[in-house]
């Protein structure tokens, strides 16, 4: 029989991956407090999750959970100058191209943005995603659809300045 | 400053460093509400780099870098709790022990210890290791006769073999009659190392 491995692999492994997606969902202001959130009840249900399990996909269901939770906490709460939706045409092409990016993934609609952080930064199938978002495989695969041409009209606008970017500060 | 005063080559050893503080505030919280049951961290010594893990009750295992940390923390994930952090801030008292201990300026340890890894007649042969005193040896056979049981020599020699926490119970103090150290968890150089430092003036 097979064993569940130390916690501590699950955080080396996904640790990075779950702070992508929670800043492509959240931003950058509430993405460290969500991670904190989902790797904490992550870390108390851990024994009795099964060792066959995919542990991205869980980890994920989990910061899910919290993203939605925090977005009806910040909804109750009075909101926060920084955290006013950014308008696709503010998105700036001389900034890096990470913010440029995160900033036109933050315009789009919840559904939108959920799907394409959870199969472009978490790598997840559709079938696991419409089981996190909810509806099926393929309304997940739409949304994710709409979401990139999107944000290929927000984003591209500028392909002189996005390669330039691209070249400096490809690793 | 914000993280657009960096380039990208900067961001990922930017995103190391949340991710270091996000560990330790995680370590922190599951301390203090009780669901981490394994801590951990390694060490540096005169007979190597060590691994030391605790659980609440106190001091789980110590392994020598002999040992895959990776099987050791994974036969602790299993016998244990997978519920594994590292956690170098939760050593302090132990690192400071140690030093103190290779450095000759401590004799025996003030730490409280966790069994739970030793069964049956194994544990009652680490309960007595504790007697034999700093800078002095004693037999396999010696150690059987003390538990009661003079004939289990060689179930004394697999208790000590399988001590989970060697150099706090003091194992590498149990040698051959005829003089010879024995094997050691730790391999033969790291027992010779604990014997020549208890044995110094």
């Amino acid at each position: 029989m097979s064993h569940l491995p130390p916690f501590e692999t699950v955080v080396a492994d996904h640790g990075a991956v779950v702070l992508r997606v929670c800043r492509a969902v959240l931003g950058p202001v509430d993405a460290e407090d969500a991670w904190s959130e989902t790797f904490l009840a992550a870390l108390r249900a851990f024994p009795s999750l099964r060792p066959d399990s995919d542990v991205r996909a869980w980890l994920v269901t989990i910061a899910h959970r919290k993203a939605i939770d925090g977005y009806r906490a910040r909804k109750r709460a009075p909101l926060p100058v920084e955290s006013l939706p950014h308008e696709p045409s503010a998105v700036d092409a001389h900034e890096p191209i990470d913010d440029r990016l995160l900033a036109a993934v933050d315009a789009l609609p919840d559904k939108q943005r959920h799907v394409v952080a959870y199969r472009y930064l978490a790598d997840l199938s559709y079938a696991a995603i419409a089981e996190i978002v909810g509806g099926s495989a393929e309304a997940a695969r739409r949304s994710a659809a709409d979401g990139i041409a999107t944000l290929r009209r927000s984003y591209a606008q500028n392909s002189y300045a996005q390669n330039s970017h691209a070249q400096k500060e490809s690793r | 400053m914000t993280l657009h005063d960096f380039p990208a080559a900067d961001r990922a050893v930017l995103d190391r460093a949340v991710l270091d503080r996000l560990h330790a505030r995680l370590v922190d919280a599951a301390a203090a509400e009780g669901s981490l049951d394994v801590s951990y961290r390694n060490l540096d010594s005169p007979v190597g780099r060590l691994l030391v893990a605790a659980t609440p009750a106190g001091l789980v295992r110590l392994a020598f870098a002999n040992e895959s940390e990776d099987e050791v923390l994974a036969t602790l994930a299993a016998r244990v709790s997978p519920r594994v952090l590292r956690a170098p801030g939760r050593f302090d008292d132990v690192a400071s022990e140690l030093d103190d201990y290779f450095a000759g300026r401590r004799r025996s340890f003030d730490l409280p210890l966790d069994l739970r890894l030793a069964q049956g007649f194994r544990r009652d042969v680490l309960a007595a290791l504790p007697g034999i005193a700093y800078g002095t040896t004693a037999s396999y056979k010696a150690v059987a006769t003390s538990t009661g049981r003079p004939g289990a020599v060689r179930a004394v020699g697999t208790a000590c073999a399988t001590n989970p926490l060697p150099i706090f119970i003091p194992c590498h103090r149990v040698v051959r009659s005829d003089g010879s150290m024995g094997g050691y968890r730790g391999g033969p150089a790291a027992k010779q190392t604990l014997l020549e430092l208890e044995a110094a003036p």
